[in-house]
């Protein structure tokens, strides 16, 4: 695998379970060690210089973890002091504050709810302030308040100047945040180009309609994807086939009572590149 | 140097917190220890001249205490984060192997010195003691908690569930404890258990710091010294080997 992330991107890193893609962010950290290759971070090699590259990285890890001996300031001061940074209480106190953690400073890890611990996790991850930042899977079983403050949160980070890289399974964060993709397959890149391309890659668009009546003309049949019924899903390369649909119904005589058109989103890509051989 | 010393400090708080546990009990373990011993056999058994049995038990516990709270403290910390996930907290940050080790050890030996010295003051109402060679106990404390931390460090790395590191530590660690001469001196023992008990290294341990309370051993405290030195260098270089190399905690 070879990849490479510009300082500053927002960038997408998906895959089915089992792609690689924990393992990859494991290595780039340290916990895991690859039996061949290198990775930098802004330089630094992750095992020659770990030192530097270790600093240079925030971590959200995917499981839900903590420490129930300490509360949630407790945690926060003892990641600072990990990588070296006494007297952080004003830069705890804001990542507390933008996390609407600020309630729960004093209170136990154990006491914590779901949600408000993957927020302490977020928090941990930014209390050294590191360029770059990875969310494995931040938002899995979350709800929908601290997904939307959460995003927020690190739409402004990467704003100012944070690389940010994310896994995660609901392509549509995907698509909506990271301005560069890669899709992995079994330890390997099969896509990587930026949201925009790899959409535009995938032409074409679904034309869902609810006929008057079940009679789809022998001419569309070949267009056919899906049908329920009266209702069918026919799959054209540009608007430009709109017209000639429409009027082949017609000359079947045909009704059309209902007409929605969708535009592939990254879920189409991910599926079309996820299903090559 | 913060890193290490956050660690430290962060070790040090998780055995604190719950210190009815980690201090409290043990010591209260020791004194019943004690009280049942010294109520049974005191005035039976005779085994330095002109020290009580109750006295000459003393040390024994002491040392006992600060070898198995030593041990269980790195090793009940180390598998309770390797269980639970947290211990990425520390692999991720730019904190080095080695003081990965030595924050874990010295937190083993604060909690082991405080736990015997608990059991010291508890015992010091019952009879009344005197060390004749204090540098040769606290060298023995140290080394020895020192030892078992690291001990305890290594089960804790190699230990993928609590029942394995409880396996350690009841079929390891008590029975070389028990069996070390904290209840008896090994001269009362028919010759072949006690050419046995010189092949257990917890015997040096015992009697070394027996030596610093009544200035009389089994064996020379010289030669006790040697052993628990040697083996604790041996410990400390294959436990920062184990670190070095990521076993069982860097995939």
């Amino acid at each position: 695998m070879s990849l490479a992330i510009a300082p500053g991107e927002f960038f997408g890193l998906l895959g089915p379970n089992g792609a690689g893609k924990t393992t990859l962010i494991s290595i780039v950290a340290g916990l895991a060690r690859a039996d061949a290759g290198s990775v930098s971070i802004l330089g630094a090699d992750v095992t020659a210089e770990y030192r530097r590259a270790r600093r240079l990285l925030g971590i959200v890890p995917q499981e839900l973890v903590f420490d129930p001996f300490f509360t949630v300031r407790e945690t926060l001061r003892f990641q600072s002091g990990y990588f070296g940074i006494r007297r952080n209480d004003a830069w705890i106190d804001e990542v507390m504050h933008h996390l609407d953690l600020t309630a729960k400073a004093d209170v136990n890890m154990r006491a914590l709810s779901g949600g408000m611990k993957r927020r302490v996790l977020v928090a941990q991850a930014l209390v050294h302030k590191p360029p770059v930042i990875v969310l494995d899977e931040p938002t899995a079983g979350v709800d929908v308040e601290l997904r939307q403050g959460l995003w927020h949160f690190v739409r402004r980070l990467n704003r100012d100047g944070h690389t940010v890289v994310l896994t995660t399974h609901y392509l549509d964060e995907a698509e909506s945040l990271c301005t560069r993709i890669a899709m992995l397959k079994a330890g390997r890149v099969v896509a990587l180009d930026s949201t925009r391309n790899l959409l535009a890659s995938f032409s074409g668009l679904y034309l869902k309609l609810a006929l008057a009546r079940e009679a789809l003309p022998e001419a569309l049949a070949a267009r056919m994807v899906g049908r329920e019924g009266a209702r069918v899903t026919l799959r054209l390369e540009s608007y430009a086939e709109i017209e000639p649909v429409l009027a082949a119904l017609r000359e079947a005589g045909v009704g059309v009572t209902e007409l929605e058109l969708e535009q592939p989103d990254l879920e189409e890509v991910f599926m079309s590149v996820m299903g090559r051989p | 140097m913060t890193g290490f010393a956050t660690l430290l400090y962060k070790e040090l708080l998780r055995f604190w917190k719950v210190s009815f546990q980690t201090m409290a009990a043990p010591v209260l373990t020791a004194l019943l220890y004690l009280l049942i011993f010294a109520h049974a056999l005191e005035g039976r058994v005779n085994v330095y001249r002109d020290v009580s049995y109750t006295a000459f038990l003393v040390p024994g516990l002491v040392m006992m205490s600060v070898l198995q709270n030593a041990f269980a403290n790195s090793s009940s910390s180390l598998i309770q984060s390797k269980i639970s996930g947290n211990l990425v907290f520390v692999l991720l940050p730019p904190i080095s192997y080695q003081e990965f080790f030595w924050a874990y050890v010295l937190a083993s030996m604060v909690r082991a010195s405080a736990v015997g010295l608990g059991v010291l003051a508890a015992a010091a109402w019952f009879v009344e003691l005197r060390l004749q060679a204090p540098l040769w106990a606290l060298a023995f404390a140290l080394l020895c908690s020192g030892l078992l931390g690291t001990l305890g460090l290594v089960a804790g790395i190699w230990a993928e569930r609590f029942d394995q590191l409880a396996g350690f530590q009841n079929f390891v660690i008590l029975p070389l404890t028990f069996l070390s001469g904290v209840f008896y001196s090994i001269h009362s023992l028919p010759p072949f258990w006690q050419g046995l008990s010189h092949a257990n290294p917890f015997f040096y341990m015992i009697d070394g710091f027996r030596y610093g309370f009544f200035g009389v051993s089994d064996v020379p405290p010289v030669v006790s010294l040697a052993v628990v030195g040697v083996s604790f260098a041996l410990a400390v270089a294959g436990t920062l080997w184990m670190l070095k190399r990521g076993y069982k905690l860097r995939g």
